[in-house]
């Protein structure tokens, strides 16, 4: 029975996955009738310089950007919320994005040069960033890891997370005071939150880091299934239960800080998508909830995106959707714990 | 046998030299405190003993990968679980980790394997239940299942009976009876269950207030009075006849 679900929801999130990368290829601020785009995704061309542009060097790179960003960071807050046995975890609320970024802001300033998402062209550049953001990743991570050995409490650690993320924007605001102008602004841009950040030539590093990744957490399910027993039973059954930490948590701060470098501190995807994912396979076998997670984390960054530029007005922010979408599924799942399975 | 706590050490039991045999259950009693579970969790390897070692069939066991170790013994605990929303299936299957491959796949016989232990512990009618949905008492049957799947000649478990009614007590109690008569395990659990552990047990090991170890048969600590040695309170005392304590 079980298993018939998961290959339904499995169906339906890649339909949905496919109906999605549609919509954002066909919308957007510009309109582009729907043959042309196909007359430019046969490689006819659609007879249109700037269109031809607009898809193949924007909303393409961007479909990409965005399905890749979700599911990264829903693997993230999947593993989060298993490693600390805590429901409520995410690579949000726990400041592991805030710490990304403020490897950003340190490196951009260090190099001099503005301040923000802004990514020069070179590939050292683009690493340096990248390296800032996975030490800011990997710090918070190192704070969380020695006060989860600490507090025992769940709620307690969703707490230091949130002041992580306090101290850490706090730093930034002190960056900020000693920015240009431009760097200012271009940092409040990013922490926007967008997908369309990733130029054709950046996918290559930004798509590898991320595609291995999530293979490399696939490859963890078995370990992931015994700490949802916790970590005596974890080590019962044979697992090196420190070694899995922190491998997991490696997995976790490289998906974070690669997307956060690139696309902005990207809030409650991470959180979300696990229980969606947990919700409409009714299981919390990891076996079967990766691949549902990275898919559903794909979709939801897809939604976002089509929303962003659902408005006459131009384009709305990511960070402005996420919490829309985000607030009302933590709600249910709040209000519904009691007849959730996986909370008892 | 301690923990160290910071700087400090806590010595709890000294000089211990305890035999657990095949086919043979095993009650470990002892008052609040006494380092029962600290015992336990240096038997599982989940805590180093301050000095000492532990061998199964002459081989040291903290010398032993975690995977070898995982092969030994089957622990049943009391920490909280986050496995509400696994079949029973599910979390016995989890006991087949040690013998699996590296993605934790169960082929036929890890299957076969599964449905043979959750029928011994008398759980599989409730095979395809969510545990969440489980009493306390079948969610331990299912806990217990899932250390039979593991097949490891000794299972330990800390306080099986905590938290259950009289009726699941008992049938728990018969339950690892079995598992040690029958299958030939090593069956070693903890309990405050006094009166049951004395009835059904092959053995006792007793830590006494003076941090020793007595152990011997349930007769045996009767007739030498170590039963008076359990508890500090010196109101209550043992009663043989109802083998427990009384005011």
């Amino acid at each position: 029975m079980t298993y018939r679900r998961f290959i339904f929801t499995i169906t339906g999130l890649m339909l949905a996955l496919v109906l999605l990368a549609l919509g954002c290829l066909v919308f957007g601020s510009v309109n582009i009738p729907v043959d042309k785009i196909m007359d430019i995704l046969a490689g006819r061309g659609s007879g249109n310089k700037a269109w031809d542009i607009i898809i193949l060097q924007s909303r393409i790179p961007m479909i990409a950007t965005a399905a890749l960003a979700g599911a990264a960071l829903s693997i993230s807050g999947l593993l989060l919320q298993t490693t600390f046995n805590n429901p409520l975890a995410g690579p949000s609320i726990l400041g592991v994005s805030s710490g990304a970024g403020l490897g950003v802001a340190i490196v951009i300033l260090a190099m001099g040069g503005t301040l923000g998402g802004l990514f020069g062209e070179t590939l050292g550049s683009n690493m340096a960033i990248l390296v800032g953001a996975l030490l800011g990743a990997g710090a918070v991570l190192m704070v969380l890891i020695a006060f989860s050995a600490i507090v025992r409490s769940n709620t307690m650690l969703l707490i230091i997370g949130i002041l992580v993320s306090y101290l850490t924007s706090s730093v930034v605001q002190l960056l900020n005071s000693v920015a240009t102008e431009e760097g200012v602004h271009n940092y409040v841009s990013w922490g926007f939150g967008n997908f369309s950040g990733v130029s054709v030539a950046q996918m290559p590093v930004y798509a590898g880091i991320i595609v291995l990744s999530l293979v490399g957490a696939a490859f963890m399910v078995k370990p992931l299934n015994a700490l949802l027993l916790g970590a005596r039973y974890a080590r019962n059954l044979g697992i090196n239960v420190s070694r899995t930490r922190n491998i997991l948590l490696l997995i976790t701060g490289v998906l974070t800080a690669v997307v956060t470098a690139y696309c902005g501190p990207i809030g409650f995807i991470g959180l979300v998508v696990p229980h969606i994912a947990r919700i409409s396979l009714g299981t919390s076998n990891h076996t079967r909830l990766v691949p549902a997670t990275i898919l559903a984390g794909a979709d939801i960054a897809l939604l976002c995106s089509l929303a962003s530029v659902s408005s006459p007005h131009g384009i709305i922010p990511i960070n402005a959707i996420t919490p829309v979408i985000g607030v009302p599924i933590i709600l249910y799942i709040i209000l519904n714990r009691r007849r959730i399975q996986y909370f008892n | 046998m301690g923990y160290r706590n910071g700087k400090n050490t806590v010595t709890l039991l000294k000089g211990l030299n305890l035999n657990l045999e095949q086919g043979k259950l095993v009650a470990l009693l002892g008052q609040n405190g006494a380092g029962k579970s600290t015992l336990l969790r240096a038997l599982t390897c989940d805590e180093r003993p301050l000095d000492g070692s532990i061998e199964v069939n002459g081989r040291n066991l903290q010398e032993m990968s975690q995977k070898d170790r995982s092969r030994l013994i089957g622990l049943v605990s009391t920490e909280r679980i986050q496995a509400g929303a696994l079949t029973v299936t599910e979390l016995v299957g989890l006991g087949r980790q040690p013998h699996t491959g590296f993605l934790g796949r169960l082929d036929d016989e890890d299957r076969v394997i599964v449905r043979q232990s959750m029928a011994d512990a008398g759980i599989i009618g409730k095979a395809d239940e969510y545990m969440a949905s489980l009493s306390d008492g079948e969610r331990q049957k299912a806990m217990i299942a899932r250390a039979l799947a593991q097949q490891t000649p000794i299972i330990i478990l800390d306080e099986p009976t905590a938290f259950l009614d009289v009726a699941s007590r008992i049938e728990t109690m018969r339950l690892l009876q079995t598992l040690a008569h029958d299958r030939g395990k090593a069956v070693l659990l903890s309990s405050h269950d006094i009166s049951q552990s004395l009835m059904l047990a092959d053995e006792l090991w007793l830590i006494t207030t003076d941090r020793q170890v007595l152990t011997g048969t349930t007769r045996q600590l009767v007739a030498s009075g170590a039963m008076e040695h359990l508890f500090t309170n010196r109101d209550i005392h043992f009663n043989p006849q109802i083998l427990d304590y009384s005011f």
